[in-house]
C-alpha cells in the first residue's frame, strides 16, 4: 500500500456540499476527505446521494452551497471540462459512450487534440497503446462500442479518464455489469493505480466490495453523510447498520425444506438464439413443490435463454416441459399468457425492459400480465377502482415507497421497482415462480425483504426456479444449485456447497476433470 | 422513350437536383447533430423569397444569395432555440416554420411588390448565369466524354458546382474534423458529449445554423438559377423530398448526392413524360410522376436497402438526467 505522508494535502477535500432538485435534498451539508493514493469507497442506498455528490465534483450538477478543493487547492467545477482540467475523471453507472463510434473515436471525443482528426488520432494510438499495456486494459480500438461486450465497454470508460490524465478516478457501480472475473480483473488495476498514486473513488452498495478493494470508506444515507471509517477498522455488520439505519439481516435465516411432488419438469431442453447458436443444450431437471432450485453461473452461459424459453418468451428447438404434470409447448406457440393462468409466474431478470412498463404508473403495471383477469377487467372496461384497491394493499403489504399506486414505475427506486414486479407475481398463488436476478440493482434493506418473500413462496410449497449470478444469493437461497456453463448444467450440489467448489463448477471445471486432475 | 436519357433530361437531372441535394445535406448537419428538421422547405422559401426580392432591388444576385442565406439561417436560429434552448418539439416547431414561411413571403411580397406574392421577374446580373466551363466548346464533339463534359458538367450556375462540392466537404467535415465527431456524438448521445467537457448546446447551434446556410443557398438557388424570380409555393414540396432523400441515403453525404440525382431524374423525366403516351400503359399522369420519390422512399425503406436507422438522441431535447 503506498501511503503518502500525511502532510500533503487529500486528494479532494469536500465542505458543506448541499444540492436540491425542487423538494428533494439530495444532499445535506456534505464532509468528505479523500486522501491521496488511496481507495477510498462510498456506500450508499439507492437514493442516498453518492451519485448526485460526485456529479458535483464532476461538474455535471452545480451544489447549492459548500465548497472544494482538489489537492489543497479551493475550486469551483462549473463544467465537466474543469473537472477533468482538475484530473478529475468518472466513470459513469450508465457508460457515456457513443455506441456506433469506434473506442478510438470515443476516447478521443473531448481531447482530440486539433481542429482535424489525423493529427490527434496517430498520437492518440500510440497513447493509447501504452495505456492498455502498462494497465492490462486489452481492448482492439477499431472495434465499434456496440459490438463490445458491457465489460470491455467499462475499459474504454477507464481508458478514456486515463487518456485524459486523471489523477482522481471516480466509479460508479462499476461492477453491477461484471462476471466475478472481470471484477477481479478491475480491481488488480484499481491497486496498481493506488500504488502509481492516484486516487480511487468507489461508488457501490456491494458490502463484500467495500471490505475487499478499500482503505477507507464513507456511508451515506438520506442525502447525509453519517460516518467515515478506515475499511481495516470496520465489518460488513457495521456498514450495512449505518447504510440503512437499523440492523440488517445478512444471513437469510430459512428451515428445512419440504419438497413434494414435481412442479416443474425441464427434459432435454435445447435452445438457439437468433443467430443459429446453441444457447442451452439438451437441459434437463425439475423442480419440486417446495424447494428452491438455483441456477448459478456467469452471465451469458444459457441461463437468460432457459427462462425465457421455459416462459415462453423464446421458442425452443427440442425438448420438453412440464408444468403441474402438463406439457407446455416450448417448441411451438407457447403462450406467456396462458402460462400466467396455468400458474406460472415470471418475474424477469431485466425489469425495466420485460418487467414493467417505465412510464406507466405504478397501478397500471401492477396488473401487466393479468389485465385480462376479471378481478381487474369487466367486458373491455377496466375496472379502475379494483386496480387502485388492489395496487394500494400491495404497496402496503410490499412496503413499496413512495405509497402512491399514481406514480410512474421510473420514478421508484431500483429496489420498489423490484418490489412491484414481485408483489405483481407472488400475490397470484403460481405453480411456480421463476425469477431472475431478483436483486440486481436493489439495495440491502430491500434485499433482505426480497430474499424473504421468496423463502415464503417456498414455504408455501411453490416451486421456486431462481437464477442469479451473485452467488452469494444463490448459496443463501437455493435448496438445490444447478451450474450452467456454455448452455449445459454442469453440476448440480446441496445447499452446502463452497463457495470455491461453485466458482469452479462456474468456470466449465466439471466433475470429470476434476477426477482426472486427481488422479 | 428516348426523353429517358436524352441530353436535355441529364442535363435538367442535374439542376432538378441541385436544390434537393443543398436541403438534404442541410438536413443532414442538423439532424446528425439530433435536431430533426422538416422545416426545410420553409427555410428554402424563405431563402428564395428573400433571395427573390433583394436580387431585384440591389440588382445583383450575390446581394441576393446573401439576403437568403441571412434568412434562412435567421429561421433556422429560430427552430434552434424552439428545440435546443426552450426543449420544445422539433416536429412541431418544423411545421410552424413551414406556415409561417409560407405566409410571410406572400404577404410581404404582395405589398411590396403588388404582383400577387412574386417578386418582379429577374434578367441579366439579378440572376445566377450559366458558365461555360474552360475547353467545353472544344471538346463537344469528342464522343461521350466531351458529350458530358460540355453537355451536362460544363453550362450550370455556380450554386450547382457549390452544391455538388459541398458533398465531398461534407463527407470530409463529418469524418474527419473534431467539429464532425462532435457533432455526431451530439446527435447520438449527447450525455457523452456533455461528459467530456463538450457543449452540447453549442455544438447543436453550430449544425443548425449550417443547416440554415445550405437551406438558404437551395432556396436562392430556386429563385436566382432555377427560375427568375420567386414564386408563391415555388419549393412545392422539395424540402420534403429532401427529407426523404436524407433517410433514403441513411443520413450519408454520399447517398444523399445519389438519392438526390435520383429524384431529380424521376422530376426531369415527370416534366417530360407530360402529354406522352408510353408504350403498354398509355398516357402517364404527371401526378403519378411526381409521387414517384415517396413511393420510392417507402416501397424501398420497406425492405430493400435495409433499415434507415436515425441518429440516436435524434428529436428529443438534451436535458441532464434527473
Amino acid at each position: 500500500m503506498a501511503k503518502q505522508s500525511s502532510s500533503s494535502p487529500p486528494a479532494i477535500k469536500l465542505s458543506g456540499i448541499s444540492k436540491s432538485f425542487g423538494p428533494v435534498q439530495a444532499n445535506k451539508d456534505i464532509d468528505l476527505v479523500v486522501e491521496k493514493g488511496s481507495i477510498h469507497g462510498i456506500i450508499g442506498e439507492n437514493g442516498a446521494g453518492k451519485s448526485t455528490l460526485m456529479s458535483i465534483l464532476y461538474g455535471f450538477y452545480h451544489a447549492d452551497s459548500g465548497t472544494i478543493a482538489i489537492n489543497g487547492k479551493e475550486m469551483k467545477i462549473p463544467d465537466s471540462q474543469a473537472a477533468i482540467a482538475a484530473g478529475i475523471g468518472m466513470v459513469h453507472q450508465h457508460f457515456m459512450l457513443v455506441d456506433n463510434f469506434t473506442v478510438l473515436e470515443n476516447v478521443i471525443l473531448g481531447a482530440e487534440g486539433g481542429a482535424i482528426l489525423n493529427r490527434g488520432i496517430a498520437k492518440a494510438k500510440t497513447e493509447l497503446q501504452r495505456l492498455e499495456d502498462e494497465y492490462s486494459l486489452d481492448v482492439d480500438i477499431d472495434t465499434l462500442i456496440e459490438e463490445l461486450p458491457v465489460g470491455l465497454q467499462q475499459r474504454v470508460e477507464i481508458l478514456k479518464a486515463l487518456f485524459r490524465n486523471a489523477d482522481i478516478l471516480i466509479l460508479d457501480e462499476p461492477t453491477g455489469v461484471l462476471t466475478p472475473a472481470e471484477a477481479d480483473h478491475l480491481f488488480r488495476i484499481f491497486r496498481q493505480l493506488r500504488d502509481e498514486g492516484k486516487t480511487i473513488i468507489l461508488i457501490t452498495h456491494k458490502l463484500r466490495e467495500i471490505m475487499a478493494i478499500t482503505d477507507s470508506v464513507s456511508v451515506m444515507r438520506r442525502g447525509e453523510m453519517v460516518a467515515t471509517r478506515k475499511t481495516s477498522e470496520t465489518s460488513v455488520e457495521e456498514l450495512a447498520e449505518l447504510m440503512v439505519g437499523r440492523r440488517v439481516l445478512l444471513r437469510v435465516d430459512k428451515g428445512e425444506a419440504n419438497p413434494g411432488e414435481d412442479k416443474l419438469v425441464v427434459e432435454n431442453l435445447t435452445v438457439k438464439d437468433e443467430r443459429g447458436v446453441v444457447m442451452v443444450d439438451d437441459v434437463s431437471f425439475s423442480v419440486k413443490a417446495g424447494e428452491i432450485v438455483g441456477i448459478a453461473g456467469v452471465a451469458g452461459n444459457g441461463q437468460s435463454e432457459l427462462m425465457a424459453a421455459i416462459s415462453g418468451i423464446m421458442r425452443a428447438e427440442t425438448g420438453r416441459v412440464l408444468l403441474d404434470g402438463k406439457p407446455i409447448h416450448v417448441t411451438g406457440h407457447a403462450d406467456p399468457a396462458l402460462l400466467r393462468q396455468r400458474g406460472m409466474a415470471h418475474v424477469p431478470e431485466d425489469r425495466h425492459h420485460m418487467g414493467l412498463v417505465l412510464p406507466f404508473s405504478e397501478k397500471e403495471n401492477s396488473i401487466l400480465g393479468y389485465q385480462n383477469d376479471e378481478t381487474y377487467t369487466s367486458g373491455q372496461f377496466l375496472q379502475m377502482a379494483a386496480i387502485d384497491a388492489d395496487a394500494r394493499a400491495k404497496i402496503k403489504q410490499y412496503d413499496i415507497r413512495p405509497p402512491n399506486p399514481d406514480l410512474k414505475a421510473s420514478s421508484f427506486s431500483g429496489g420498489n421497482q423490484q418490489k412491484i414486479v414481485l408483489s405483481r407475481e407472488m400475490e397470484r398463488d403460481p405453480v411456480v415462480l421463476l425469477v431472475g436476478q431478483p436483486t440486481r440493482g436493489v439495495d440491502v434493506g430491500a434485499i433482505e425483504f426480497i430474499h424473504k418473500r421468496i423463502i415464503e413462496m417456498r414455504d408455501a410449497g411453490k416451486a421456486v426456479l431462481l437464477v442469479s449470478v451473485e452467488l452469494d444469493e444463490i448459496r443463501s437461497l437455493a435448496d438445490r444449485t444447478l451450474v450452467m456453463f456454455a448452455g449445459k448444467i454442469v453440476g448440480e450440489r446441496g445447499p452446502e456447497a463452497s463457495e470455491g467448489e461453485l466458482g469452479l463448477l462456474m468456470a466449465g471445471v466439471t466433475d470429470n476433470d476434476g477426477a482426472e486432475a486427481r488422479q | 422513350m428516348e426523353f429517358l436519357y436524352n441530353l436535355d433530361v441529364l442535363n435538367s437531372t442535374i439542376r432538378l437536383s441541385t436544390p434537393l441535394l443543398l436541403a438534404a445535406l442541410a438536413g443532414l448537419y442538423s439532424e446528425r447533430a439530433g435536431v430533426f428538421d422538416i422545416s426545410l422547405e420553409g427555410k428554402m422559401l424563405g431563402g428564395a423569397f428573400a433571395a427573390g426580392a433583394a436580387a431585384f432591388v440591389f440588382n445583383s444576385a450575390w446581394i441576393g444569395l446573401f439576403a437568403g442565406v441571412s434568412l434562412s439561417v435567421l429561421l433556422a436560429l429560430l427552430h434552434g432555440y424552439a428545440c435546443i434552448t426552450a426543449r420544445g418539439n422539433q416536429i412541431v416547431s418544423g411545421v410552424a416554420i413551414n406556415f409561417i414561411v409560407a405566409g410571410i413571403a406572400i404577404l410581404l411580397g404582395q405589398s411590396w411588390f403588388g404582383l400577387g406574392g412574386r417578386t418582379p421577374q429577374l434578367s441579366g446580373p439579378e440572376r445566377f448565369r450559366e458558365i461555360t466551363l474552360p475547353g467545353a466548346e472544344a471538346l463537344a464533339d469528342v464522343p461521350i466524354i466531351g458529350w458530358l463534359y460540355s453537355g451536362i458538367l460544363s453550362g450550370q450556375a455556380i450554386l450547382v458546382y457549390i452544391a455538388f462540392l459541398a458533398v465531398p466537404f461534407t463527407w470530409w467535415v463529418l469524418f474527419r474534423t473534431r467539429f464532425g465527431l462532435r457533432m455526431r456524438a451530439v446527435g447520438e448521445n449527447p450525455a457523452a458529449v456533455d461528459t467530456a467537457g463538450i457543449s452540447v448546446t453549442w455544438a447543436r447551434y453550430r449544425a443548425v445554423m449550417i443547416c440554415g446556410v445550405l437551406c438558404g443557398i437551395a432556396g436562392a438557388y430556386l429563385a436566382l438559377g432555377l427560375s427568375a424570380g420567386f414564386v408563391k409555393d415555388m419549393t412545392a414540396g422539395k424540402g420534403f423530398i429532401a427529407l426523404a432523400a436524407l433517410i433514403f441515403a441513411k443520413w450519408k453525404p454520399v447517398n444523399v448526392m445519389f438519392a438526390a440525382l435520383l429524384f431529380g431524374y424521376l422530376e426531369a423525366v415527370g416534366i417530360r413524360m407530360q402529354g406522352k403516351s408510353m408504350p403498354f400503359i398509355g398516357e402517364v399522369p404527371v401526378t403519378a410522376i411526381q409521387a414517384l420519390p415517396y413511393v420510392l422512399t417507402v416501397v424501398l425503406l420497406a425492405g430493400f436497402i435495409g433499415k434507415a436507422i436515425p441518429p440516436k438522441a435524434g428529436g428529443i431535447p438534451y436535458v441532464k438526467e434527473r
